[in-house]
C-alpha cells in the first residue's frame, strides 16, 4: 500500500483543479542558501542555477534565502547569490541562527514563506536541508520531494520533479498541484554549478527573527568539526579512483589510494566495502552514498551494479577494470579495461607517476 | 521509561526487477523486510530500556502483512507490536504518512504510557525521502534531533538528552528537553540476536492493530491519497546511453604495456587533463 509510487491516479488529487484562491498569491522561486559557519554549501549555487531556469521559464524572480548569525556572513552570501543568478535575496540574521537548529530555522522559513509567499522552494538534500524541509513541509502542510535529478516547469505551470526509484531502476515524475509553495530537495552535484557572473548585482531584503535564545529549547553544545585529513571531499573532487569487492581484501584496496594519491583525487568504493569496514561510510559512492561528478572516475573491480550507477553518471569519464567482460559497468563506462585491478592498478600508478616526473623534469 | 520505534516494511530491493518491457516493478514473489536502517533505531531503544528500564513498542504502518516485520521486531525484544492498517491509508505520501504515525502516537500514549523518546530510522531504501521523521516531530511538537549518532546522556527525571549530530563537516552536540523524535543514524550499533525466550513470546504474542478510527483518526480527508499533496504523475525507464564503452585491448600485452595505453587512452578523452595532473604534480 504505501511502499507503492502511486499508480497515475485517475481522477480526483491526480487532476490539476483550479489551484485554490489563497496559493495564487505564491509568486517566484526560492532557494535556501545553506551556509554553516560561513561557507556556502556548494549545493545552493546549483540550485540558483537550475533555480534561474524555472524562474525564467515561469517569468517570475529567482530570490535566495540566507539564514545566518551576523551581518557580515548575510552580506557576503548575498553577494554570490547574485553572482549565481538571483534577483533578491531574504536574509534573516540574528544570533540564534549562527548554527543550525531545527526551531530556530524552521520558525525563520516558514515565517518567510507565509509573509512572501514562492511558489517554489528547493532546498538541498543535505543533513541541514533535509531536516530542515521535512518541518517546514509539514508545518506549511504542502508537498515535498526528495532527492530530484531533474526539475521542470509542466505546460501547466507547475513543477515537475523527477526522482530516481527502485535504486535507480525506474524514474518517476512527482507534482504538488493544489498546494503552494512546491517543494523539493536535490543532492549535492546532481545538477551542474552555474558560471559565476562577477558583479552582478540585486536587492536584499531583510526580514526579523523575534526569537530570543531562552525561547529555543535545543542548545548547541559544541560542533566537533572533522578532520581535515579525514575528510572525503569525494562530492567535489576532479578525479576520483574507486574500488569494489574485485579487489578481494583491504589490503589491496590500498592499490586504490596509491593511484588516486598520483593523481591528486579521492578515492572511495562500493557500499559492499563499507559494510566490511575497508572504508569509512562516508567514502561510499552511489545511491544511498555519495553522487559524484568528477572528470574523470576509475572503478576498479566494481561490477556497476543501479544503485552504484546513479552515483556515477554525472562524471565526464568512467574508466573501468573489471575481470569480467560482461559486467554491468560495461554499459555505462566510456573506456573499458578487462584486466585484473589488483596486477594493473599499480602498473597504473607507476605509469601515472613515471609520466608525471619525466614531464616534469622536462617542463 | 517507554520508548516507540517507528519502523516501516519495505520490499527487499535487492530483488527487484523492473520488468523490461512494461516497465512495470515486478513485486510477485519480492520479499519484505524490515527497513534496514530502522534496525539501528530499534537497537538503541532496546539499550536505552535494559540500561533504564521500561518498555518498547515497535509501530508500523502498512499492510496487514506488515505483522511479519513487527513478529520479527519482537524476536529482537521488543516488547510490543502495533500495526496501524486501513486502506484509507493506501497511497499516503510523508504529510499522510506522518499524519497517520501522529495520530497512533498519541493513541499509543495514551494507552500504553507517553513516550518520552520516539525513534525512526534515518530514511527508507524504498522512498527514501527522510521526511517522516521530522513530520511526527512536527505534529506532536517533539524536539526533533535528526541523523543521531549517539546518545551521550539522557536523563529521564530531569527531562533532559544530550546526543551526537551528524551534520555537514562535523558533528553537533546539542542538548534538549524530553520528549524528542530521534532519527538515528546507519552503522552506529549492531542489532541484536534476540534471545530464545523473545522468539517464543513472539511466536505467540499478539499484536494490536488499530485501524484510522481506533487510532482516533476522524478526520478521513487527511489520510492516504486524498491527504497527500503531492501526485506521481508517471514512472518511466532511465533512458540507455547510445555511445559504446571502448575496450582497451588487452590481449598479448604486458601489465606495464597495457598500463601505459590505458594512461593514454585517459589523457585522449580528457585532453586538458595532462596538464592540469602536471601542475598538480609540480605543486604550487
Ligand atoms: C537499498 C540498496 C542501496 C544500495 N546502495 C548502494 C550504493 O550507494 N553504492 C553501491 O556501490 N552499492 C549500493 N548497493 C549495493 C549494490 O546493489 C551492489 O551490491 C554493490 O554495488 C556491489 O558492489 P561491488 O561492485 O563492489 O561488488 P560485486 O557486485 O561483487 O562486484 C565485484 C566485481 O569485481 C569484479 N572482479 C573480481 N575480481 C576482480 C579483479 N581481480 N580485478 C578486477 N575486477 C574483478 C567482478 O567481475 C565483479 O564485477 C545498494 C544495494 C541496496 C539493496
Ligand atoms: C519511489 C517512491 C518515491 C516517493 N517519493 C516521495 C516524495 O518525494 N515525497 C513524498 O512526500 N512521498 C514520496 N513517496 C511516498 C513515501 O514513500 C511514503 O509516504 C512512505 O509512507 C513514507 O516515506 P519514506 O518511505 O520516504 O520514509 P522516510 O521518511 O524515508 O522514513 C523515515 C523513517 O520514518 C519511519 N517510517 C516511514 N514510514 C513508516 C511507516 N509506514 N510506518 C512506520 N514508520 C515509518 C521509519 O522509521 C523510517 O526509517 C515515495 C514513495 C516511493 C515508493
Amino acid at each position: 500500500m504505501t511502499d507503492a509510487p502511486k499508480p497515475a491516479p485517475a481522477g480526483r488529487a491526480g487532476t490539476k483543479r483550479e489551484l485554490p484562491e489563497h496559493f495564487k498569491a505564491y509568486k517566484h522561486v526560492w532557494v535556501v542558501v545553506e551556509c554553516e559557519h560561513g561557507v556556502v554549501h556548494p549545493v545552493a549555487l546549483e540550485l540558483l542555477g537550475e533555480g534561474r531556469k524555472l524562474a525564467d521559464k515561469r517569468g517570475v524572480e529567482l530570490a535566495g534565502v540566507v539564514l545566518c548569525g551576523d551581518d557580515l556572513t548575510a552580506a557576503l552570501v548575498a553577494a554570490a547569490c547574485f553572482e549565481h543568478g538571483a534577483d533578491l535575496v531574504y536574509t534573516v540574521t540574528d544570533p540564534v541562527l549562527a548554527h543550525y537548529r531545527n526551531e530556530p530555522y524552521t520558525r525563520a522559513m516558514t515565517d518567510l514563506v507565509n509573509t512572501h509567499k514562492p511558489e517554489i522552494l528547493l532546498l538541498g538534500a543535505t543533513n541541514l536541508g533535509r531536516d530542515l524541509a521535512g518541518s517546514v513541509a509539514t508545518t506549511l502542510l504542502t508537498g515535498l520531494t526528495a532527492d530530484c535529478t531533474e526539475l521542470a516547469i509542466d505546460d501547466e505551470g507547475s513543477l515537475a520533479a523527477t526522482r530516481p526509484t527502485f535504486g535507480g531502476s525506474l524514474l518517476c515524475t512527482i507534482m504538488t498541484l493544489n498546494y503552494r509553495p512546491q517543494m523539493a530537495t536535490v543532492r549535492p552535484r546532481v545538477l551542474a554549478m552555474p558560471a559565476r557572473q562577477i558583479g552582478r548585482w540585486g536587492r536584499v531584503v531583510v526580514h526579523p527573527l523575534n526569537l530570543a535564545e531562552d525561547d529555543i529549547i535545543t542548545k548547541v553544545l559544541r560542533f566537533v568539526a572533522d578532520r581535515e585529513s579525514d575528510k572525503a571531499q569525494l562530492a567535489y573532487a576532479d578525479i576520483v579512483v574507486a574500488g569494489g569487492l574485485g579487489l578481494r581484501s583491504a589490503e589491496n584496496f590500498q592499490l586504490v589510494r596509491a593511484l588516486a594519491e598520483v593523481l591528486g583525487g579521492d578515492y572511495g568504493g562500493s557500499r559492499p566495502l563499507v559494510q566490511k569496514g575497508w572504508i569509512s561510510a562516508d567514502r561510499q559512492i552511489g545511491q544511498t552514498g555519495k553522487t559524484i561528478r568528477p572528470k574523470l572516475y576509475i572503478a576498479a573491480g566494481i561490477s556497476g551494479a543501479i544503485q552504484h550507477r546513479v552515483g556515477v553518471e554525472g562524471a565526464d569519464t568512467i574508466v573501468a577494470i573489471n575481470t569480467d567482460p560482461n559486467a554491468q559497468i560495461f554499459d555505462f563506462a566510456h573506456l573499458g579495461v578487462v584486466a585484473d585491478a589488483i596486477e594493473l592498478l599499480p602498473a597504473l600508478t607507476e605509469a601515472f607517476r613515471a609520466h608525471l616526473s619525466v614531464n616534469r623534469l622536462a617542463g | 521509561m517507554h520508548i516507540v520505534v517507528c519502523m516501516k516494511q519495505v520490499p527487499d530491493s535487492a530483488q527487484i526487477r523492473v520488468h523490461p518491457v512494461t516497465n512495470t516493478i515486478m513485486r510477485q514473489g519480492v520479499p519484505t523486510i524490515i527497513n534496514p536502517y530502522d534496525l539501528f533505531a530499534l537497537e538503541e531503544a532496546l539499550r536505552l530500556r535494559d540500561r533504564l528500564g521500561g518498555e518498547v513498542t515497535v509501530l508500523t504502518m502498512g499492510p496487514p502483512m506488515a505483522e511479519e516485520s513487527l513478529r520479527k521486531a519482537l524476536t529482537f525484544g521488543a516488547d510490543r507490536a502495533v500495526l496501524l492498517t486501513d486502506r484509507f491509508f493506501a497511497g499516503s505520501d510523508t504529510l499522510a504518512t506522518s499524519f497517520a504515525l501522529a495520530a497512533a502516537l498519541a493513541k499509543i500514549g495514551q494507552e500504553f504510557g507517553v513516550p518520552p523518546i520516539v525513534f525512526t530510522g534515518k530514511q527508507t531504501i524504498d522512498g527514501d525521502t527522510a521526511q517522516v521523521g521530522p513530520g511526527i516531530a512536527k505534529r506532536l511538537g517533539l524536539n526533533q534531533l535528526t541523523y543521531v549518532a549517539k546518545i551521550a546522556d539522557l536523563d529521564p527525571t530531569a527531562g533532559t538528552i544530550t546526543v551526537e549530530r551528524r551534520a555537514e563537516g562535523g558533528v553537533q552536540v546539542l542538548s534538549t528537553r524530553l520528549p524528542v523524535l530521534v532519527t538515528m543514524l546507519e552503522g552506529v550499533n549492531e542489532i541484536r540476536r534476540g534471545s530464545l525466550d523473545d522468539a517464543y513470546r513472539a511466536a505467540r504474542a499478539t499484536i494490536v492493530k488499530w485501524t484510522a478510527a481506533d487510532a482516533g483518526i476522524t478526520d478521513l480527508g487527511k489520510c492516504g491519497l486524498r491527504g497527500s499533496p503531492t501526485i506521481v504523475k508517471k514512472v518511466f525507464a532511465p533512458q540507455a546511453r547510445a555511445e559504446k564503452v571502448r575496450q582497451v585491448p588487452t590481449a598479448d600485452v604486458s601489465t606495464e604495456a597495457l598500463a601505459a595505453s590505458v594512461m593514454a587512452e585517459i589523457f585522449k578523452c580528457q585532453p586538458a587533463l595532462e596538464g592540469e595532473l602536471m601542475r598538480f604534480s609540480a605543486g604550487p
